[in-house]
């Protein structure tokens, strides 16, 4: 009697907390992996880098080192998506990381910062990023 | 014999300093034309390498950027999913 009734007590106690733990695990990881770092989306929205015509993050400004850090750690991993994908696709990881910037230019809020067919950094605003004649 | 002595004294006497350049003019009407003919034929060869050579560059530069931009195009859609797939690094 005694037993049972601890038994009863303790099994929600027992499910929620391994929900928690369980919900815990499955939500961090993906939350973490699909989403911009703090300080990278705070670089961004300060245009301390923007996005370059050749698919990578550049400095408008002189950077600190901790964003030289995070610009360039971004940069290693872009371009081994950039090399995966060139290789599937039978195209150099030049012609991928142009063909992604043109879509990355696109795809800056205003306030951000990309680089025009120039080199010049721009500012985005509400009008249509300047971009390469051979952008889609 | 004799006719080698005939033609020469006639060539002799067309190219002569004192025979005026009227009556020789008629003799070598001929002549003339031939070589006007070398002078249009050599100005054709010369017209035909100009024309050919001067496109030459154009056209590469322009085939170069053709195949840039069917590449980039081939890989807009691949790019554009990596992209999304790849939120914490774009």
């Amino acid at each position: 009697m005694f037993g049972l009734t601890d038994r009863v007590q303790h099994k929600p106690v027992a499910l929620l907390a391994g929900a928690a733990v369980l919900s815990a695990l499955v939500l961090s990881a993906p939350v973490s992996a699909q989403q911009r770092d703090p300080a990278y989306a705070a670089a961004r929205a300060a245009g301390q880098v923007g996005e370059k015509t050749d698919g990578f993050l550049g400095y408008p400004v002189p950077p600190s080192a901790e964003i030289r850090k995070l610009a360039e750690d971004i940069n290693i991993k872009r371009r081994d998506v950039y090399a995966q994908k060139a290789a599937a696709q039978k195209a150099t990881i030049d012609d991928y990381g142009f063909t992604s910037g043109c879509q990355l230019i696109l795809a800056t809020v205003p306030g951000e910062k990309y680089q025009a067919p120039d080199g010049s950094w721009r500012t985005r605003t509400g009008e249509p990023p300047l971009r390469d004649n051979k952008c889609p | 014999m004799k006719r080698h002595a005939l033609t020469n004294r006639a060539r002799i006497a067309k190219t002569g300093p004192m025979q005026g350049t009227r009556f020789g003019k008629r003799w070598s009407a001929w002549p003339g034309v031939s070589r006007l003919g070398v002078v249009m034929g050599s100005a054709l060869a010369l017209g035909g390498c100009i024309s050919v050579n001067a496109p030459d560059k154009p056209i590469v530069i322009e085939l170069n950027i053709n195949i840039k931009q069917e590449v980039v195009y081939r890989l807009a859609a691949d790019a554009g999913n990596t992209i999304k797939e790849n939120p914490d690094i774009f």
